[in-house]
């Protein structure tokens, strides 16, 4: 786009992990006053690629230059004194510390070997009102709502007369008018001819605010193209690795969902769930016997939706019901006694308990069922072990093997094991089958489905577009914490998916639309803000 | 969403936390002083002898070891970290001063004082390097460090006795109507507020034990930062176990014994948070006096034996520390 030379330039960058390539061969190029998105699914090397252009990582092959000098990071401190900063989005600060002391730490001004604190506040009060921050320097920053501070974070890599700053997911945590602030923010150093990387999931963002996006996908570099006359649904293609004209059919181990019969009363209903930017409003409806996909990308607020219901997070807003009785707003306990089961998307950080046996952690949940009084009935536990580890397939040496030394597939049948020993009437699947191998993919699909035959209501997040279209009765798509579309029966394609995925308009995510809604095939919305125009260049 | 509107438009709301944040932080670092000023009120009108001058010099003096103990252990707690090992050190400074106590004053104070630091510098490169816990590594030198001591003297003290008035003098003279260790308390404490208030080490010291993650992501050397709370911890340990040696005119193997606990407990008492991050030296000093003068009383009660006395203190601490608990929370 522009002839001048980037400011920061980065080419065929690779990044080995123990032998596995997180990234392979990826190209950057950031132009003075850019502001430049990056985008990719889970595993696309996004967050491997900024630490390398900051220091927190070194690149295992590739070249980096800034401002046409070639140059190497060996740690954040060195990325810091050439101008290339991120803000990353847990904010990294001090709360007993002043703004000003966040600001200036380890570069504090001094006379005579003390600190200047006049020199300090002043210089900070200056820094903060050039990005149009009306902060006190002196404040602790423990005293500043999240926003401010995530502003004082990028003050504080402003500060370090940054060329380029990386903004990681700067949103996630803020509401809709703290938002703009940021983006004020961002205009400011876009204006300054700071080049600024925004990684972000929420695409009404990156069209409000950004020049151009950079895709990657499974560590690889995909495209760059400037986001002014690219349309949403190329991009959710690139993204996903889908062309737009073929998309197949016909790999998953699902035989086609039957669709549950029309005006019987919901399994389970959640309604108008809100949390913050997270959930707006979100609706899902689920019968007995039915599988129902939930579709979309990263950060859209299928996790978050799955952790409402489950009451996992706490809602603003919003009712979950099973069989027409209200569930307690946050109370996972109650969940779980009135029969919904939850399988999360990280089996390793919240499911399994690796160095417990096969039988143990099959029946954790169900221990104060198969105790008298605290003592665990060995008989009845080995019954019900037995009788799991057979009916789901389970491959282990024996019950009393250690989880960790079972395949993936094992393991999530087991976890998947332990919620059924508790007769759950719901089950909420997040990601049922990522990591696992293709065999024991097949075989959890079709387990699925036997478990939605035999009664249960089954919500399915899945990332698999063919796991969605084979698998589900319904498919219930979200983007940016809203729902924007339902797709049922023959429109269930992966073309609608990612198109509603792309394109899906906010005006259709109320919950009266969920009888009838089928994917509205319809313009963006007027109120679509223009997309800033790509940057001139130096 | 209007909610986060408000408190991000209107300045009043902001500026009004941040008031409640400075009074809260005031009432906690105050809630010594207050207590102090009331144990002060009550003993002078109960016994008449305590607001002689003798009396005051006296707790004064009895406090200034412990306080010198204690301005180290606060560089080290505000860090997050524990320094278990000074009650050793201050033997180990003590017995080496009174060894070379006949190689002059000045050599044998500066010897034993280097000695602790480097020891002090020994636990902070374990903490910083091996990352190893505080707690840990502390109560390791805190052993090895006594039983080197009592291995060193064979259990007996060692006697300065005429071979150095220049060292005793430190312990027991005065300058004018003010004892030599209270003076070094004083300029110490004096020099702590400055170092931890105006250097780059002092606000690194309180950045460290607010968030040690964020201040290494920030670009912070924090094993310097680290390594230099011990060694300081470790030096001043050994100034206050030279000054013990000095007035009694004996270094003592046993010097020091259980002086960690009460260094902690004075630093505790006197506001400073445990976690880190919050807390200063003045604080400290009003911790060390209030605990001197609860034990002044108990003096002049008399019928209280030494047990009892320890349940008492025992007890005040527990209050005074759930008493911060609740006004930092309130935050």
């Amino acid at each position: 786009m522009s002839n001048a030379e980037p400011v920061l330039r980065m080419e065929g960058i690779t990044k080995i992990f123990s032998g596995v390539t997180a990234l392979s061969q990826v190209d950057l190029a950031l132009a003075r006053g850019e502001v430049h998105a990056l985008v990719g699914e889970n595993g696309a090397g996004k967050s491997t690629l900024i630490k390398i252009m900051t220091g927190a990582y070194t690149r295992d092959g590739g070249q980096m230059f800034l401002e046409g000098r070639a140059v190497d990071f060996r740690t954040p401190e060195d990325a810091q004194a050439e101008g290339v900063v991120a803000v990353y989005q847990e904010v990294n600060l001090l709360t007993f510390r002043t703004v000003a002391e966040n600001i200036y730490l380890g570069r504090e001004p001094r006379r005579f070997g003390l600190i200047d604190w006049k020199q300090m506040n002043a210089d900070a009060a200056a820094l903060l009102k050039r990005l149009g921050l009306d902060i006190d320097p002196r404040a602790p920053l423990g005293s500043l709502n999240i926003a401010l501070r995530q502003m004082v974070a990028i003050a504080r890599g402003v500060s370090f007369d940054a060329k380029v700053v990386v903004l990681d997911e700067p949103t996630s945590s803020l509401t809709e008018h703290e938002v703009q602030i940021l983006y004020d923010v961002i205009r400011r150093l876009k204006a300054e001819g700071t080049a600024v990387v925004y990684i972000s999931h929420r695409f009404d963002e990156l069209y409000t605010v950004c020049d151009r996006v950079t895709i990657l996908r499974d560590g690889r570099f995909v495209a760059t193209r400037p986001l002014a006359g690219l349309e949403k649904i190329d991009l959710v293609c690139l993204m996903l690795g889908k062309q737009r004209e073929e998309l197949r059919q016909g790999t998953t181990a699902f035989k086609g969902a039957t669709e549950a019969a029309a005006g019987e009363t919901p399994l389970l209903s959640a309604e108008n769930l809100k949390r913050g930017r997270k959930l707006n409003d979100v609706t899902v409806e689920v019968a007995r016997g039915e599988i129902v996909g939930m579709a979309g990308l990263l950060g859209s607020g299928r996790t978050e939706t799955a952790r409402a219901i489950f009451g996992a997070d706490s809602v603003e807003a919003g009712e979950v019901r099973l069989e027409g009785k209200t569930i307690k707003r946050g109370s996972v306990n109650e969940a779980i006694d009135s029969g919904i089961a939850f399988l999360t998307e990280d089996r390793k950080a919240e499911g399994i308990i690796p160095e417990l046996s096969v039988r143990e952690n099959l029946t954790l949940a169900a221990l104060p069922a198969l105790s008298t009084l605290g003592v665990v009935s060995r008989a009845r536990q080995t019954e019900i072990v037995d009788k799991f580890m057979k009916r789901l397939g389970i491959k282990a040496a024996n019950a009393d093997q250690k989880i960790r030394e079972l395949s993936g597939g094992n393991q999530q049948k087991v976890l998947l094991a332990r919620w059924l020993c508790k007769n759950p009437k719901f089950l909420i699947l997040d990601e049922p089958t990522r990591g696992i191998d293709i065999g024991a993919k097949g075989e959890i699909q079709s387990l699925v489905g036997e478990l939605a035959e035999s009664g249960l209501g089954v919500l399915m997040i899945s990332s698999e577009l063919e796991e969605l279209v084979e698998g589900s009765s319904r498919v219930v798509v979200m983007r940016d914490g809203q729902r924007v579309g339902e797709l049922r029966g023959d429109d269930i394609s992966q073309a609608n998916i990612i198109r509603a995925m792309a394109e899906g308009t906010t005006g259709e995510a109320t919950a009266a639309s969920t009888a009838t809604a089928h994917v509205t095939d319809t313009t963006p919305p007027a109120a679509e803000p223009p997309s800033v125009p790509p940057a001139k260049g130096a | 969403m209007s909610q986060a509107a408000t408190t991000i438009d209107e300045g009043g709301s902001a500026h009004g936390r941040l008031m409640r944040a400075r009074f809260a932080s005031f009432a906690q670092r105050q809630g010594a002083l207050i207590a102090l000023v009331a144990v002060c009120v009550f003993a002078a009108i109960r016994y008449e002898r305590f607001l002689t001058e003798e009396n005051l010099v006296n707790v004064l003096r009895q406090n200034s070891m412990l306080g010198l103990v204690a301005l180290g252990m606060t560089f080290v707690i505000l860090t997050g970290g524990i320094d278990l090992s000074v009650g050793s050190l201050m033997a180990v400074a003590g017995v080496a001063a009174a060894t070379l106590a006949g190689q002059g004053a000045l050599i044998a104070v500066v010897a034993a004082v280097a000695i602790t630091t480097v020891l002090g510098l020994v636990n902070g490169v374990v903490i910083a390097k091996a990352r190893i816990q505080p707690f840990i590594v502390t109560l390791a030198m805190m052993i090895a460090a006594r039983g080197l001591v009592l291995a060193y003297t064979g259990e007996k003290s060692v006697g300065i006795g005429k071979s150095s008035e220049t060292l005793t003098s430190l312990g027991r003279d005065f300058v004018g109507p003010v004892p030599v260790p209270v003076v070094f308390l004083v300029v110490l404490f004096a020099l702590g507020w400055l170092v931890l208030n105006h250097t780059r080490f002092g606000r690194h010291v309180y950045a460290l034990g607010d968030n040690d993650e964020a201040a290494r992501l920030m670009g912070l050397n924090t094993a310097r930062v680290t390594i230099g709370v011990y060694a300081l911890s470790g030096a001043l340990a050994g100034l206050a176990g030279v000054l013990d040696a000095a007035r009694l005119g004996a270094g003592r193997p046993v010097a020091g014994q259980g002086d960690e606990l009460n260094a902690i407990a004075a630093v505790v008492v006197g506001g400073t948070l445990l976690t880190g991050g919050q807390g200063s030296v003045l604080a400290t000093l009003v911790g060390v006096l209030l605990l001197g003068l609860i034990f002044n009383v108990f003096n002049f009660e008399g019928w209280i034996s030494p047990w009892w006395q320890a349940v008492l203190r025992g007890l005040f601490l527990l209050v005074v520390v759930i008493v911060q608990n609740r006004l930092s929370r309130r935050k």
